[in-house]
């Protein structure tokens, strides 16, 4: 009588190997599909308003606060609803500018790091952008963040933008990016 | 159930004492407003009560059938058995094998038969208690989302039109017309006293029609899974006399009630100087966005959260402070209001009846 | 052929085979077993092991891997069943638990039901047709890698809360590219997409086992009733899966390119999901019901000692159901709105479907009612199924009834419903199975008492957990909530039912026990432990790689109980390759003989190949051309055609 085929080991080694290599391949998805529901509540903004370096012809220096819902695909889907929601779109329209600037443009009035933009929603901005202190959670903020990063304006971290190619708009060569304040 | 105005007295009385009262009755009968008949086989309604004729006749076939079924096998297992010394079976046992297969098969069609017209019947009956949409009755708008229900009364005046969220007042003895959509993912309503459940889908426009035969609460809840909060999804529909309903939609047609106290004033500052305006609308003042149920007169309803907790001051303030807690995952946010901003807000909030 | 007239069937075989001689005795001395068993072994080690091609060795993998499946998708249920014992329980979160109901249907459906029924048949069907392989062996070794690699990376999406979570059946707008963001349900898409091949390649090869390789005399109405199953069902596979396939590529191209098949704002409906899926699903159950009413029927044969009653019309209600079954998809979609006329059209054809079903279970009964019973644990689970799948098609009798529907669609009465049909209908007759089949397969015997500990834990538990779930729909609970509140009521049922699931458990717990002590200490089986007329009681316990020495030639429709010690066998056969013969496809008439490709790497590589194309898909579109070159290569290399007689003059010479 031939004794039953020992086929757990071969069936662990089997196993075990591609685990493993599905292991390294979706590592990196973790953090990605975290959905956060209960987080500590904050009114975006509250404290004391910070004296900004607003004027004519310069930009915020840039904040180094980074986006903690970056890359999250709740936090963009969340941005996306909120985005129409809270009539985003009545000036920027989906992303393309009309009353409002273009999002989805590299141009970038008052900096594309997050910090910036989440500055400028809780802020306000001159010439139309109404300040949303108050009127939004620092979660909600930070998920329209995530989601604005997505639309195409803001390159991924760490990446640096070319500009090289861009003819410099008439009149705004004086706004571009890469001026630093004081210069 | 509470009356609609209660003595501000009492109102005052309530505030002050609201914790000693919070630990003895009142959480209770509070979360007594939580649910309604939901049975579907007490029906309350034409609709839900042809349903239940159809399932007592599906439940006495079905019953019978499987009796003879089970009997049968019970009794072919039990039965002493003969021990031959061949496989084959004798050929009168054949024939009678045959006989009685076919009588079976024949008996399982006749039921069918019955099932099926019986079946048809309730759907004839079902189709005639649709009436034509343009016979006047009282329509509803019934937009889900994701997770409480968007409840209009359509009017031809457009000052007439009710909005208001997860409770559904309808008279009692009249079909009601409710026009079923969607703002986002595949929902159903569902109310099991009154009827059986209707879809509503993106793209499309479904219709059910209700009524109820007697007065009473009869609870509903989202039967197509929509997400996180597809359990807490619920809804309240309260038949009431035709003289109440009338009082209760006039009631509800007037913006918001002014503020009568220093506290509810401040209050009213306090909502619409927060984030509260950019989801809630309050007619009579300038909070007028749609994302979110429309609070005009809150405080007359007996719910919060589509019927996840009951209103009262205790809830509301939990309700505001941590809405993740109650239903994690749904469209509110948690707001950090400092205490001095908090019961002024209830109070407001309190007196939108 | 008889043993006066041993001449191969094939007169042009090639010249190193010499004739063998004539005469029962003088034939048996010329076949050299030792190279016949030599020519059916595979290489040793790992290498080996993933090359192997035997269909027996691959219908173990493929039990052993679904029953692992099946002890992981229960443990899912009770995590559900805990999380619901108390309202407005916090043991899951509403994320987690939306993960685990949607695992827990995709797990049983896709990732045991349908493997599970085809790996019996894959073990079985070649031997109680008389054959030494399955068509195709290859394939099969493909379909299980195919099988094992997409089940295995969906748990580890699970496991990394990449999981799906939109339901087993993933209705769009919800499982669509707004309202499931991130890539759970592309998980969810793809690796159904691909994991469905595995079915669609075991039906064709089953398919084409059944029609070509059966042993001679064994006419389509002599075959097994399980060996008709299987023929059924495989055929339903190849029409529902290639559907379920279109669909959930539908959804691919939705999620990852940005089409609008479901998107009502751009011409698009989210009903197209609805009719495509349930398209599918619902003959999936039937592709799930089908062959388990085959190992019943043969269950009932050797039980009973009798033939089957009506076999004609066991048949042909197998038959008229695998048809009946595309018709009824529309019964899942009863509360969307649908015009009346065709809501009327699908109840009254979902009505319909149970004539075909009743036909069997009356023909069942009368097959117990005359005979001479041996109530063993096989038969005892028969009898469970019986009783627990009657009432469960009755309960689907009540939903077919469109305003009934309307109350209890979504609702855990249809719940009930289903897993009355499906673990009374399918569950239940796979545990009875493996204990009537066990002896085969391993060659020792279950415990008989332990089995009867395992039967009455199993049918107590699952009635007390599935039936007040009747009730608790028609009391307003709805379908995938992962809590409720107190006030409704709806505890004390709930309660019943987890407690029940604990006693179902146990059930199951005993099943394990029996099997892991049976293997090692079980009673030596013969070849033929439970006296049966199929063939396969014909090969040795368990059968030798080459299944049969001498296959065998039929002449009724219970072999096993009218052949007599001279009987005719299958004499001829090559000992130095795989050779199998081909039979006509009605009256099994000898046709020519063919040579199975022997064991092969490249199904391997294949199915990575696939597993890469779609797999990666959810992370990079570079995965669709990378993925096609590798799969295209493989392909290639391994369907490169051989001289058939190639294997003949490569084959060693008998030594």
């Amino acid at each position: 009588m031939r004794a039953p085929e020992t086929k757990r080991p071969r069936l662990g080694l089997l196993g075990g190997f591609v685990v493993a290599l599905a292991f390294a391949f979706v590592l990196a998805a973790c953090r990605q599909e975290e959905r956060r529901f209960r987080e500590t509540p904050s009114r975006a903004g509250a404290g004391p308003i910070a004296q900004g370096d607003l004027r004519p012809g310069g930009v915020t220096p840039g904040a180094s606060a980074p986006n903690p819902y970056e890359g999250n695909a709740h936090a963009i889907a969340e941005g996306k609803r909120l985005f129409a929601w809270f009539n985003c779109n009545g000036c920027h329209f989906a992303g393309g500018g009309g009353i409002g600037p273009a999002l989805m443009d590299l141009k970038w009035i008052y900096g594309s790091e997050p910090a910036q933009i989440f500055s400028s929603i809780v802020e306000g901005r001159p010439d139309g952008m109404p300040a949303f202190r108050e009127r939004l959670d620092d979660q909600q903020v930070w998920q329209l963040v995530s989601y604005i990063q997505t639309l195409g304006g803001v390159p991924p971290p760490g990446k640096p933008v070319d500009r090289a190619h861009l003819p410099a708009p008439p009149g705004e060569g004086a706004k571009s990016r890469e001026t630093a304040p004081g210069d | 159930m509470l009356s609609p105005r209660p003595y501000p007295l009492l109102r005052y009385a309530g505030a002050a004492l609201a914790p000693a009262l919070l630990l003895a009755a009142l959480p209770d009968l509070a979360r007594a407003g939580l649910v309604g008949e939901h049975d579907a086989l007490s029906p309350a309604g034409p609709q839900a009560m042809h349903i239940d004729r159809l399932w007592r006749a599906l439940l006495w076939g079905c019953t019978a059938v499987f009796a003879l079924v089970t009997g049968a096998l019970v009794f072919a297992v039990v039965q002493h058995h003969p021990a031959p010394d061949t496989h084959d079976l004798p050929a009168p046992a054949r024939r009678r094998v045959v006989r009685v297969i076919s009588f079976a098969v024949g008996l399982c069609v006749a039921v069918l038969s019955w099932f099926t017209a019986e079946t048809l019947i309730a759907e004839h009956r079902l189709r005639g208690l649709e009436r034509p949409e343009d016979d006047g009755h009282l329509t509803i708008l019934v937009t889900g989302r994701r997770w409480w229900w968007d409840i209009r009364y359509e009017f031809p005046q457009a000052s007439d039109i009710v909005a208001t969220a997860n409770e559904i007042h309808i008279p009692v003895g009249r079909p009601v017309h409710l026009r079923l959509v969607t703002a986002d993912v595949i929902h159903s309503f569902w109310v099991p006293a009154l009827h059986g459940k209707r879809d509503l889908i993106p793209g499309r426009e479904n219709h059910l029609w209700l009524q109820a035969d007697r007065p009473g609460v009869y609870e509903g809840q989202c039967a197509e899974f929509c997400g996180y909060q597809h359990a807490k999804m619920r809804l309240l529909v309260i038949a009431r006399p035709e003289d109440e309903f009338h009082r209760w939609i006039a009631e509800q047609r007037l913006p918001a009630r002014e503020p009568a106290t220093e506290s509810e004033r401040l209050g009213r500052e306090v909502f619409l100087k927060s984030s509260c305006v950019m989801c809630h609308t309050v007619r009579g003042t300038g909070a007028a966005s749609r994302a979110g149920p429309d609070l005009t007169h809150l405080a007359s309803r007996r719910t919060l959260g589509a019927v996840s907790v009951p209103n009262t001051r205790g809830h509301l303030a939990g309700w505001i402070l941590d809405p993740q807690g109650i239903k994690p995952g749904n469209h509110m946010p948690p707001h950090a209001f400092p205490a001095e901003e908090l019961h002024p807000l209830l109070d407001y909030l309190e007196s939108l009846k | 052929m008889t043993p006066q007239d041993p001449r191969p069937c094939d007169a042009a075989s090639a010249a190193s085979d010499a004739a063998p001689p004539a005469g029962p005795r003088a034939y048996d001395a010329w076949l050299d077993e030792a190279s016949l068993r030599r020519t059916w072994t595979r290489a040793p080690g790992f290498y080996g092991w993933l090359t192997a091609t035997d269909h027996k060795e691959i219908g173990r993998r493929f039990i052993a891997t679904a029953f692992i499946f099946f002890l992981v998708g229960g443990v899912l249920a009770a995590l559900m069943r805990i999380q619901l014992a108390s309202p407005e329980n916090t043991f899951l979160s509403p994320d987690r638990y939306n993960q685990i109901f949607t695992m827990h249907g995709v797990t049983m459906m896709f990732l045991f039901a349908v493997p599970m029924m085809e790996a019996a048949a894959i073990y079985l069907v070649p031997l109680m047709v008389g054959t030494r392989n399955l068509a195709f062996p290859r394939l099969n070794t493909f379909s299980y890698y195919i099988y094992l690699f997409g089940g295995i990376l969906l748990y580890v999406g699970f496991v990394l809360d990449i999981g799906p979570d939109a339901g087993w059946f993933a209705y769009v707008p919800l499982a669509g590219p707004e309202f499931s963001p991130g890539k759970r349900m592309d998980f969810w898409a793809e690796i159904i997409t691909f994991l469905e091949i595995s079915a669609l390649v075991g039906a064709v090869e089953i398919v084409a086992t059944v029609l070509k390789l059966r042993a001679p005399g064994m006419t389509l109405r002599r075959m097994p009733l399980f060996v008709w199953a299987m023929l059924v069902t495989s055929v339903m596979i190849v029409f529902a899966m290639a559907t379920v396939e279109t669909a959930s590529v539908y959804l691919i191209l939705e999620r990852l390119v940005g089409t609008h098949f479901f998107n009502p704002a751009q011409g698009g409906d989210p009903l197209l999901w609805q009719h495509a899926f349930w398209f599918f699903g619902h003959p999936e159950v039937y592709i799930i019901f089908i062959p388990a009413t085959g190992m019943v029927a043969q269950i009932l044969i050797a039980f009973s000692q009798r033939p089957i009653v009506g076999y004609p019309a066991i048949v042909t209600a197998m038959i008229a159901t695998g048809f009946l079954g595309f018709g009824l998809w529309v019964h899942h979609m009863f509360t969307t709105g649908l015009p009346w006329i065709g809501l009327s059209v699908f109840a009254i054809i979902s009505m319909l479907i149970a004539i075909p079903s009743g036909i069997q279970v009356f023909c069942w009964i009368a097959t117990l009612w005359n005979g001479r019973l041996r109530l063993r644990t096989p038969l005892w689970f028969v009898l469970g199924f019986i009783f627990i799948f009657v009432l469960g098609g009755l309960t689907g009798v009540m939903l077919a009834a469109v305003p009934f529907n309307f109350q209890a669609h979504d609702t855990y009465f249809v719940v009930a419903h289903f897993h009355y049909v499906l673990i009374g209908g399918a569950v239940f007759p796979l545990f009875g199975a493996f204990y009537y089949w066990f002896p085969k397969l391993y060659g020792r015997m279950l415990s008989e008492r332990l089995g009867r500990w395992n039967f009455w834990l199993m049918f107590v538990g699952f009635n007390l957990t599935f039936f007040p779930m009747h009730k608790l729909g028609f009391d307003g609970m709805p379908r995938r909530v992962y809590t409720y509140l107190d006030e409704t009521g709806w505890r004390p049922l709930n309660q019943l039912s987890s407690l029940g699931a604990v006693v179902l458990a146990l059930g199951v717990l005993v099943f394990v026990v029996n099997v892991v002590r049976s293997l090692r200490r079980g009673t030596p089986a013969g070849d033929n432990p439970w006296d049966a007329d199929t063939l396969e009681w014909a090969a040795a316990s368990p059968p030798a790689l080459e299944n049969f020495r001498n296959p065998p030639v039929v002449d009724s429709r219970y072999p096993l109980w009218t052949r007599t010690p001279d009987a005719p066998v299958v004499v001829g056969l090559s000992d130095r390759v795989q050779e199998a013969l081909v039979t006509t496809a009605i009256d099994a008439t000898p046709d020519h003989r063919t040579v199975f490709p022997g064991p092969s790497i490249w199904p391997f590589i294949a199915a990575c190949s696939v597993t890469l194309l779609f797999f990666g898909t959810i992370f990079t579109l570079w995965a669709v051309p990378v993925g096609l070159v590798l799969l295209t290569t493989s392909l290639v290399v391994w369907l490169w055609p051989r001289h058939p007689d190639a294997d003949r003059d490569e084959a060693p010479p008998a030594s």
